[in-house]
């Protein structure tokens, strides 16, 4: 069952790649869609048998590495925290298939935007059941090549491909700590084996590795180049540049990697070696710190985004940074519920988004919307739920999981704990604020698009209502279902030793702590309602006497010009220089160009010596029998003397 | 003052060196270059004959005899070459035969 659900999406993109010409585009569809959809429900019942019924198993497939002492093989480890994962990945990617059929209609290239969906399905599946840290990152690898793939999809468009350029780059920063961070682990337990690392992990406490020449914990070290790799690939603060321009990629796409999967994997795989972790406090104050960060930093952005998918794309940013706060804190049960939960509520504003921007015939700008409720009930009700649930409103999903991260921020009682409180807790705020704000410029007010695209602009086919119908229902209901589950009583039984549990009796935080995010979310709603409700005015005014601050937010921070001032035109720069100077110049100018131009000049003289004169002939000649004579003469004429 | 082989090879060595300057040092005529080889031929005649009288051997002149006609020959078949070549190219003017330039 288990290779079922990992080699199935392979298969799906083997045929749509390879045979996608000859099938057609309906039957590529229809074949990737449905060995996705088959994996979704063998998914869920993977997680009943490991998470309820505690059957754990580990699947050796074959060897994949052996060179010396490092030695790993390909195996399909399936524990309660592997199994959350293929339930995400295998649900979120079946419903993102289907939804690409209505989506996708007008495309022309669809088997090679269905082969990639799956393929990426596949590295995703690889990357959550590793069993050693060689295999994971053959799954990190592939899933940043994917996602390459899959944002530069629409390769005639040159900012699509810079923006799949840049994913690439900023996620190559992230992976080599990350790539580091695997030398070092080898180099100090002599394994990439999990179960091997965690079982020795403990003697490793307090010691120390040298470094760029400085001794420093050996633990701390390898905990932190990990997590850069997690920073790069799950866009944390400093390297969060890539997600925003990633939506150039088409909206399915940023629904499953750039919200519900490929960008978790940082929060899986800090949750993965959380036995590691755990014995890292530095570490752990670092991830809450970056964490916090972010959640603050790109909810200030997402304030005033005018495209409604960079919105949503800020708003991801800021989500992750929520789960790696629970994480450092010591919470990963907590950061993987908010995963959970934040992969539908996530992955339903985004396809609910999609549906706005398919039923505008690709009209991204929030500036062009409004008065949409009437037009698009149903995408309204959806993207609804899906606002609901990401600002926390009581008994929804992103309620029960939010509001656990915030109080186990507050309860842990550190100072970088209480850093991370007051920043989520900010954050939650602000997260209130733009999602109203993006529902309020969507859905209400006066109509602001172009006549002919509102008369245009219908409710979605059946196939993608379908996807948001179900992802709705997600939204809701998955976290009063699995909350006892993943943060509650069964907390210990549930995850099993997969990741770090402390299981100790709920902290008791004081009320007003417990009721901060909830009235935060009342507080954003009521500021976004007065902003763009009552008194659309304000915003404008706001923006124009404060106009600093707000080209500051806009630019988010003005992170890619210093990026482009610090990085990008030195590496430019220096890209010229050893073109232009050092190739060009030096190299071809000793090398092949200058022999050829030596040549073409002592030809040219040789040319003149064959002037076509006979008498000149005649001389040489001459000379030259003279010359022999000579020789002849004082040589004594070759004989022996 | 006895005249000897000495003065006979002298004189033989200006005519050939008259000989190579009126081939190369002759920009006009293609018939001057025709008579510098002759004069080159007569020059190495001229040893021939002064070596023959020298060793007392007549094989030498015998050979002297024999270039001559070999000369005669050579004499009418260059000049009937450059009879054709004017026919050909309207000029016989050395400048102007440069057909074998690279």
């Amino acid at each position: 069952m288990y290779q079922a659900i990992v080699f199935l999406p392979l298969i799906g993109a083997i045929i749509a790649g390879f045979f996608g010409r000859l099938i057609g585009a309906r039957a590529s569809e229809v074949i990737t869609t449905n060995l996705v959809l088959v994996t979704m429900p063998l998914a869920w019942l993977a997680l009943y048998q490991v998470g309820m019924e505690g059957h754990e198993t580990r699947i050796d497939l074959f060897r994949f590495i052996d060179s010396g002492e490092l030695q790993t093989s390909w195996a399909l480890r399936i524990d309660t925290l592997t199994a959350v994962m293929l339930v995400v990945v295998t649900t979120v990617s079946g419903l993102v298939h289907l939804y690409s059929i209505g989506y996708m209609e007008d495309d022309t290239h669809r088997p090679r935007f269905f082969a990639y969906l799956s393929l990426f399905t596949f590295v995703m599946l690889a990357l959550v059941t590793a069993d050693n840290l060689v295999q994971l990152f053959f799954g990190w690898e592939g899933v940043g090549l994917m996602s390459y793939l899959l944002i530069g999809f629409w390769y005639h468009r040159p900012s699509a491909n810079a923006a799949a350029i840049k994913a690439f780059i900023v996620n190559r920063v992230g992976d080599f700590g990350f790539a580091l961070g695997i030398f070092a682990t080898f180099t100090v337990f002599n394994t990439v084996q999990y179960d091997t690392i965690f079982a020795s992990a403990p003697d490793q406490v307090g010691k120390t590795m040298e470094f760029l020449g400085m001794q420093v914990d050996a633990l701390t070290l390898i905990c932190l180049l990990l997590f850069m790799g997690a920073m790069g690939k799950s866009a944390q603060f400093l390297l969060h540049t890539w997600l925003p321009d990633a939506m150039e990629g088409p909206t399915p796409v940023s629904a499953l990697i750039h919200a519900a999967t490929m960008v978790t994997a940082g929060v899986f795989m800090v949750a993965r070696l959380s036995p590691l972790f755990e014995l890292a406090p530095i570490a752990l104050a670092v991830v809450t710190f970056f964490g916090a960060t972010t959640a603050f930093f790109a909810a200030t952005v997402g304030l005033v985004q005018n495209d409604i998918k960079r919105v949503v794309a800020y708003s991801t940013c800021s989500q992750l940074g929520y789960m790696f706060v629970a994480e450092g804190v010591g919470n990963y049960g907590a950061g993987m519920f908010h995963l959970f939960t934040h992969a539908f509520f996530k992955a339903l504003l985004f396809l609910g988004a999609g549906a706005v921007i398919h039923a505008l015939h690709h009209e991204q700008d929030m500036r062009r919307m409004g008065g949409l409720r009437k037009v698009l009930p149903f995408t309204w009700a959806m993207m609804l739920i899906g606002t609901l649930s990401l600002t926390g409103f009581p008994f929804t999903s992103g309620f029960a999981s939010k509001d656990a991260i915030i109080e186990a921020a507050y309860a842990a009682g550190t100072p970088i704990g209480m850093y991370g409180f007051v920043l989520t807790a900010i954050a939650a705020l602000l997260t209130s604020f733009y999602s109203w704000r993006l529902m309020f410029l969507t859905f209400e007010g006066k109509p602001r698009e172009k006549p002919d695209v509102l008369a245009h602009a219908h409710e979605p086919p059946w196939t993608m209502g379908l996807p948001l119908i179900l992802l709705a229902l997600g939204s809701l209901l998955a976290g009063a279902v699995f909350m006892r589950f993943f943060i509650g009583g069964d907390e210990v039984s549930f995850w099993r030793g997969s990741l770090v549990t402390h299981g100790e009796a709920h902290h008791e935080v004081p009320i007003l702590v417990m009721l901060a995010p909830t009235l935060a979310m009342a507080a954003g709603f009521a500021v976004a309602w007065y902003f763009y409700i009552t008194n659309p005015l304000i915003p404008f005014g706001l923006a124009k006497r404060f106009r600093g601050a707000y080209q500051f937010l806009l630019h988010a921070w003005y992170f890619d010009d210093l990026y482009d001032f610090l990085f990008v035109r030195p590496a430019k720069r220096i890209g010229r220089f050893l073109w232009k100077t050092g190739d060009g110049t030096v190299i071809d100018g000793i090398g092949p160009d200058g022999v050829a131009a030596r040549v073409i000049d002592i030809t040219n003289r040789v040319v003149k010596l064959q002037s076509g004169y006979i008498y000149h002939y005649a001389f040489v000649m001459l000379i030259g029998v003279a010359l022999i004579i000579t020789y002849f003469i004082f040589a004594g004429g070759g004989l022996p003397r | 003052m006895t005249i000897g082989l000495s003065h006979y090879l002298t004189v033989a060595a200006i005519l050939f060196t008259l000989g190579i300057f009126g081939i190369f040092l002759n920009r006009k005529n293609v018939i001057v270059i025709l008579m510098s080889v002759e004069l080159m031929l007569l020059a190495v005649n001229l040893n021939l004959v002064a070596f023959s009288a020298f060793h007392h051997d007549l094989v030498g002149q015998v050979f002297a005899l024999i270039v001559l006609t070999v000369a005669a020959a050579e004499a009418a078949i260059g000049l009937a070459i450059i009879v054709v070549y004017f026919r050909n190219r309207g000029t016989i003017d050395v400048a102007e035969i440069d057909l074998l330039k690279g």
